[in-house]
């Protein structure tokens, strides 16, 4: 036996090693094989095949693992229980670049599931290891290790805090200046999965000088960066005034408003989503969004995007109407009423019907002149509608009729109040009749026109128990009208008129 | 005697006279009595509540003038309360509507000043349809780029059709299918294939079974043999670790050489310039009244005791007893550092 044949045997075993490993790999990449794949033992196959002695075939069994893993919440159940992970987290800080990559891989597979997954990755030190990799020169292992530790980080706070700890972040937002795009888009995923529990960790984020660079690339041309990118200032933003304040002390202000603009989708709901977030806090900051002509912007855009997209548009108005009336009033100049009674009518989902009823009653609720505004829109009835629905949601039916009420107990608008008077229900009409009780006594021509739409004689009709506050708005009303009117419009007066000629006799 | 006589002979009828009038004042005595009883007690009466109508009034008349001096200084007191509180409540009626007035003023000036809020509105409004057709104008670029790119890649599509259709062009002699000859003009791709030029056949990858699962960005190395096994220096070699530890290990400077020589003199222009910054005047104060100074010797000069001749006469210390210490003062410039390992018997493997 020469030497060179004792080394062919060998370089059969590799070779074979090597085809078995490429084969499983390109077989888990399709669904349909997996669970075969899992009833023939691949993990127990593969895992050996981890430790082998050439990097290709480590690499490839990583990338076969990760695949499985990735497919459903077993496989990647049967990787931890497979005592895999160690023997991961262990080479990732040895191995070359290729093989790291392959290894965040699998550990981000396993993390997605499930907070205990994510949990048993942090449990055997995947976090240190992945942070190492962050600082490694590859862009693309340090994109693996992004999105590793931002699947970790987004289950829960300890999670997160756990990444935090681990000294991420600074290292994230080092990898957020990186030229290449792709990276940016995850490690400002992983920042807005970090920040997105707790003050205390948007806070830590803030600290290490991530709001800059993500305001930076606030008009960066990619889409799928824009998303993350205000996904991640607005996770930051929501927690509490300070943060959103630094938010918008980077300066983002007119720039974000034309991403309102974007052709993507997801883009749009983000930007809106961040105004909507800086503005919830206090009336100065949506007084900025106000004056930086925001509220035009977030209304144009209800009117061009549908569905789930235009929500956080919606209650960015409601959030801004809420604050004061000069910002309600804000709203009404410009045109956002009849957005969101378009909105309202159009939506097929009860909840975004809820959010554009509350938005609504929000504006409304100031003075009777916001509530004329939202009246004349026609809205009333429509929230009515939505009131009385049998299939609303009962969020649904609270927010409008919230809506309402706040609205009715302003509004001095009588022809807009009219038709509620034929149809709503009593404890709606209580408000309706208390407006009309309050207005009738002080303006002779509402009184006029009141009894001549038939308003008075459906007052009449009304049943209210004697004692309420319904009856005792509807004595208010008919004290400013003289008696024979009253007597008139009163059901059954014909009856009694008939009545007096029967028994009248004349005098001879 | 006569006169006795008829004395005598009238006893009789003086006798019966007296003893009628006896019996007459017998039978009125008791009325009379009674009469006399009734007017004394009468007179009594009357003259007791004289007396007592008498002390009735007196005292009325004290207890008239005491409630009435009471009275007075109490209405004294209860018309000053009574001043007061209507003083107190005109004045809070009028700070009322000081307060009412400035408030009013106040609000309708700053607060809810109407006509600065519809300015501000129709600013707002102004500001909105500038927004409005900014962000118009700004989705039309968007828009405008993205057909720019779609048509650029329609039009690279088209090419790469057309490179990979090259054969249907038309030759001298044999016109192609899109130029037919029944027609005064070949067709509009027939000029689009006139303008490409043929695709080229792709280069065969001569590396045999190259396979890139899923990082098409690289080529895996692959060991032509089984690599080797790591092995340990033959010899009296120390182990490489211990050699790697040694030779990286970190650099230790001294105390003395990590500080800088002159950090005495820094640390005392630090304290000069913390001085200078606390100072509020540079100039020293001096009152206005002194215009002229004395001349001030030198000290150095008028001495009286001369020079002193060190380093003129003698260069070392001659009375060493009136030394404050024994020991030299320290240098200010630190030595150079090698002076310092002069006396260490080893080399502490510094670099």
């Amino acid at each position: 036996m020469s030497q060179r044949q004792v080394l062919q045997v060998f370089e059969q075993y590799q070779k074979a090693r090597t085809q078995f490993v490429q084969t499983v790999a390109e077989l888990s990449s399709r669904p349909q094989n997996i669970e075969t794949l899992q009833n023939a033992g691949v993990m127990s196959l593969l895992r050996p095949l981890l430790l082998d002695i050439v990097p290709t075939i480590q690499q490839t069994a990583a990338l076969a693992l990760g695949r499985l893993a990735n497919y459903n919440d077993d496989l990647a159940e049967a990787v931890v229980k497979g005592d895999i992970l160690p023997q991961l987290v262990y080479s990732l800080a040895e191995q070359n670049r290729f093989y790291k990559k392959a290894a965040a891989f699998v550990l981000r597979a396993v993390a997605k599931h499930s907070p205990q997954l994510a949990q048993s990755v942090v449990d055997c030190g995947a976090l240190d290891a992945l942070v190492i990799c962050l600082e490694e020169f590859d862009p693309g292992v340090k994109e693996a290790a992004a999105w590793a530790l931002g699947y970790i980080a987004r289950h829960n706070a300890e999670l997160a805090q756990a990444v935090v700890d681990a000294g991420a972040v600074p290292l994230l937002v080092l990898c957020i200046q990186e030229p290449e795009l792709s990276l940016k888009r995850i490690a400002a995923s992983a920042l807005s999965d970090i920040c997105k529990h707790s003050p205390e960790l948007a806070q830590t984020v803030v600290d290490a000088g991530a709001i800059a660079h993500l305001a930076q690339m606030i008009l960066n041309p990619d889409a799928k960066l824009k998303r993350q990118v205000f996904s991640a200032l607005s996770q930051i933003s929501k927690h509490s005034v300070d943060l959103a304040e630094m938010v918008v002390e980077a300066e983002i202000f007119p720039a974000v408003l034309t991403c309102l603009k974007d052709f993507d989708e997801y883009v749009k709901k983000n930007v809106a989503t961040l105004i909507r977030e800086i503005a919830k806090h206090t009336p100065e900051l949506s007084q900025l969004i106000v004056n930086a002509g925001g509220v035009a912007a977030v209304i144009d855009y209800i009117g061009e995007s549908k569905g789930n997209v235009r929500l956080p548009g919606i209650m960015m108005l409601g959030y801004v109407a809420a604050h004061s009336e000069n910002l309600a009033m804000a709203v009404i100049v410009s045109k956002g009423v009849v957005q969101l009674a378009i909105a309202l009518s159009e939506e097929p989902e009860d909840h975004i019907q809820a959010a554009a009823a509350w938005a609504l009653g929000q504006i409304g609720r100031h003075t009777p002149e916001h509530a004329k505004a939202v009246a004349v829109a026609n809205v009333l009835p429509k929230l009515l509608q939505c009131y009385l629905r049998a299939d609303a949601s009962e969020d649904l039916q609270t927010k409008s009729k919230k809506a309402l009420k706040n609205i009715l107990q302003k509004c001095v608008h009588l022809p807009a109040l009219e038709p509620l008077l034929h149809d709503a229900p009593p404890n709606v009409l209580k408000h309706v009749v208390g407006q009309f009780s309050k207005v009738l006594p002080h303006d002779s021509k509402a009184r006029r026109v009141f009894v001549t739409s038939g308003g008075l004689k459906k007052i009449q009709e009304i049943k209210a128990e004697p004692g309420s506050a319904l009856a005792e708005y509807i004595n208010t009303i008919n004290n400013c009208y003289p008696e024979e009117i009253v007597k008139y419009y009163s059901p059954g007066y014909s009856d009694a008129l008939l009545e007096r000629v029967d028994q009248y006799l004349p005098k001879a | 005697m006569a006169t006795m006589v008829r004395l005598l002979q009238q006893t009789d009828k003086a006798i019966e006279t007296v003893y009628n009038r006896k019996n007459d004042a017998e039978i009125e005595r008791l009325q009379e009595y009674q009469a006399a009883v009734k007017i004394q007690s009468w007179f009594r009466g009357t003259r007791t509540r004289a007396y007592l109508r008498h002390l009735n009034n007196c005292a009325t008349e004290v207890q008239r003038k005491w409630r009435g001096f009471l009275g007075r200084k109490f209405y004294r007191i209860f018309v000053k309360n009574q001043t007061l509180v209507m003083k107190l409540n005109h004045y809070n009626a009028m700070a009322t509507k000081i307060q009412k007035t400035w408030r009013g003023y106040y609000v309708r000036k700053y607060v809810y000043n109407y006509y600065s809020r519809k300015r501000y509105l129709e600013a707002l409004q102004i500001k909105n349809e500038i927004i409005r057709s900014e962000l118009e104008e700004y989705a039309e670029q968007q828009e405008q780029r993205r057909r720019r790119q779609q048509m650029m890649e329609e039009k690279k599509k088209q090419e790469y059709e057309a490179r990979k259709n090259h054969y249907l062009i038309s030759t001298h002699v044999i016109p192609g299918i899109f130029s037919s000859p029944f027609q005064p003009y070949p067709s509009e791709y027939e000029y689009i294939l006139r303008s490409v030029k043929p695709l080229q056949h792709k280069k065969k990858n001569m590396n045999g079974n190259r396979y890139d699962p899923a990082w098409q960005s690289y080529e895996s190395p692959r060991p032509r043999q089984l690599p080797p096994l790591p092995q340990k220096p033959q010899g009296p070699f120390r182990d490489p670790e211990e050699v790697q530890k040694q030779r990286y290990k970190p650099f230790q400077p001294t105390l003395r050489v990590a500080t800088s020589i002159n950090a005495l003199d820094e640390a005392r222009q630090k304290m000069k310039d913390e001085e200078w910054v606390t100072r509020l005047n540079d100039n020293i104060f001096e009152p206005f009244t002194k215009k002229y100074y004395p001349y001030e010797p030198l000290l150095h000069a008028t001495s009286k005791f001369g020079h002193l001749p060190y380093g003129t006469k003698y260069y070392r210390e001659e009375s060493i007893d009136k030394h404050v210490t024994h020991k030299p003062f320290r240098t200010l410039v630190p030595p150079i550092p090698i002076f310092d390992k002069l006396n260490d018997t080893y080399s502490q493997g510094q670099v």
